[in-house]
């Protein structure tokens, strides 16, 4: 798989790893949602825009896992009049939206930021605490080697 | 290979996780690099997983035996001695009705017991360096041994300004409503209380199966009281009244445990409706965050402004998943969460902070034991309100930010000491537990310690001063209080 392939080259070439941490933003309240603020560490790397649309378009997809509304009661009402057992059988809109967001990063990954030597974790394996992005410096490239 | 190893633990054989653990520790260490572990195995809070992790509860479980003997005991009672009288006599829907309620009370009393309430997953060493970093630029530098300053962020939620907490242990910036409980040691989203009669913290993920629980408890107890009366008189009208009590003396019992049961568990349930409509957390209503003596214009800054909004996001919202993942394996390249100090910082005020450790497990073993010491198995009537009572696990006190360092250091110390363990059941709370109670797991706890073997040993001449500390945790908690 290409993105694979690129990422270990860059594991390969990559002398010095640094990681940037974009935090929660508590200002909606107790919701899932990223800071949008462009990390400076960033500044080179990557293009503002692009950035930001990344982490906008993740916001909206974790609104949408955690949107209250008639079709997230159906389904509770539903969990609840079977006990709960109902989710043997079928996934929780909030898993099945988190597939999505595993999608959609691995294929942020694979078009744009494995490219420019950047890593984007899912949030989901560092408790939707932060979003992690690793930097890898190439050694190939680096001056005075 | 694993998966031969996986096939008994699926059936749910408690003996196949002993026996996979009976092997000294020098052997476990040479297989732990052919078999790929589970992350409940190195999970760094105080909890037991059972199941090959499906299951998750806290340390102590005594308390939840007790709630499931109860409730079985007496419907099985009901069922056994006062429900053939009342299918011929009156209606069969009783027994059919009771059976639906008995099923359903269990169910959710399960869920709430085995589910993860909303555990936060530790930082890991990279985050929370970064962490430290950024708020040691804020702060600005400190000499050796200086106390770092309580650590706090504010953020403005819907016009509210709210205060975020950095939790020392879990090395994170609390989300709001968030809690540290220090007797599972963990930071729990939402977090209500720690409630010792599920055995498990109630929080994000688990509130509504213990609303429910506690709801669908009264409705049985209430069913069951009122039923069990009736099977009296209407018997009592046939053969007089003692004669009735001497032919079914079962329901004395019954309606012994329902009376006093009937109390607290309408009263827990009516509170928690009031909290669910108001959007509140146990936390909060004790602490009296959003009351308004505390400032005028003080609100909630959760709440929908409605009543049916607030008791629908509560109870048929979305689910969460489980951020910890503890069935997941290891993979060799995932960095681990850091579950001990292990900062030049820290050790200063670890060692200062020793005799000042997390400090509510003496005030929540007081106010659940006020039937005392005494009887190995205090009645439900002595501890009226044991939920609301707990709520206070742990209100992040800012002029003690050692609390959650000496709060690693428990953990760590758990293998050798138990005795500054709080005591709800004193015979059977003992991490390994010889064990009366047949369900308890002594090497799922070995499980959960494997990993924290070697930094442990260097806590032991603590051991000794644990007594001592109890009672002077005892006093910081109620003092802060």
């Amino acid at each position: 798989m290409a993105n694979a392939h690129n990422l270990q080259d860059l594991q390969h070439q990559a002398a010095l790893a640094s990681k940037v941490y974009v935090q929660r933003d508590y200002n909606s309240g107790t919701i899932c949602r990223f800071q949008t603020k462009f990390p400076s560490e960033l500044e080179s790397r990557v293009d503002r825009q692009q950035f930001e649309e990344t982490m906008q378009t993740l916001n909206n997809l974790y609104a949408e896992a955690e949107k209250i509304g008639g079709k997230s009661y159906l389904e509770g009402c539903l969990a609840c009049m079977t006990a709960y057992t109902i989710f043997l059988c079928m996934e929780t809109h909030y898993e099945k939206v988190l597939k999505k967001i595993a999608r959609f990063i691995k294929e942020q990954n694979e078009k744009i930021y494995a490219p420019l030597g950047l890593l984007l974790t899912d949030p989901i394996e560092r408790g939707l605490r932060v979003v992690e992005i690793t930097i890898f410096e190439d050694r190939s490239i680096s001056s005075g080697r | 290979m694993y998966l031969g190893l996986d096939e008994p633990v699926r059936e749910c054989q408690y003996n196949q996780i002993c026996t996979r653990n009976s092997l000294p520790m020098e052997t476990l260490g040479h297989k732990k690099k052919k078999i790929p572990r589970r992350k409940w195995q190195v999970f760094p809070g105080r909890n037991r997983f059972y199941c090959n992790g499906r299951v998750m509860m806290a340390r102590q479980t005594g308390v939840f035996y007790l709630t499931l003997v109860l409730i079985m005991v007496t419907s099985g009672l009901f069922f056994a001695f006062d429900c053939p009288f009342l299918a011929s006599n009156l209606t069969p829907a009783i027994p059919v009705i009771g059976g639906v309620l008995f099923f359903f009370v269990l169910g959710m009393l399960f869920r709430a017991s085995f589910s993860d309430p909303g555990v936060l997953p530790r930082a890991t060493p990279d985050e929370a360096a970064d962490l430290e970093r950024q708020i040691g630029a804020a702060n600005g530098p400190s000499g050796p041994g200086y106390r770092p300053p309580p650590r706090t962020r504010e953020v403005v939620i819907n016009g509210q300004t709210v205060k975020l907490k950095y939790c020392f242990t879990c090395k994170i910036f609390r989300p709001p409503r968030a809690s540290h409980c220090s007797l599972c040691d963990n930071c729990v989203e939402r977090f209500d209380h720690h409630c010792p009669w599920v055995g498990n913290c109630v929080g994000k993920r688990n509130y509504r199966f213990f609303y429910l629980f506690i709801l669908s408890l009264s409705f049985l107890t209430v069913f069951i009281f009122a039923f069990v009366i009736t099977h009296v008189i209407l018997r009592s009208n046939r053969t007089g009244f003692l004669s009735a009590l001497k032919d079914s003396p079962a329901s004395v019992l019954e309606v012994l445990v329902c009376f006093f049961s009937v109390w607290s568990i309408l009263g827990l349930s009516g509170f928690h409706t009031y909290l669910i409509s108001s959007n509140q957390t146990t936390n909060e209503d004790i602490k009296g965050s959003w009351s308004n003596k505390r400032a005028k214009d003080n609100y909630n800054p959760y709440s929908y402004g409605n009543i049916l909004t607030n008791c629908c996001a509560a109870l048929c919202g979305p689910l969460p998943p489980s951020l910890i993942d503890r069935r997941g394996f290891i993979q060799s390249d995932t960095p681990q969460p850091v579950s001990h100090s292990n900062g030049s910082s820290m050790y200063a005020s670890t060692q200062l902070h020793t005799h000042m450790a997390a400090a509510t497990p003496l005030l929540h073993s007081n106010s659940v034991m006020i039937g005392g010491g005494g009887p190995p198995f205090p009645g439900k009537s002595s501890l009226v309100v044991p939920c609301a009572s707990l709520a206070p696990s742990q209100p992040s006190l800012p002029s003690m930010p050692g609390l959650s360092c000496a709060g690693d250091m428990l953990t760590l110390r758990d293998p050798d000491t138990h005795c500054h363990h709080h005591h709800f059941a004193s015979p059977e709370e003992t991490p390994s537990p010889s064990g009366p109670m047949p369900l308890t797991l002594p090497c799922a706890a070995h499980m959960t310690h494997g990993g924290h073997i070697h930094p442990a040993q260097l806590y032991d001449p603590a051991s000794q001063d644990s007594l001592h500390e109890d009672s002077v945790r005892g006093l910081v908690k109620l003092s802060s209080v």
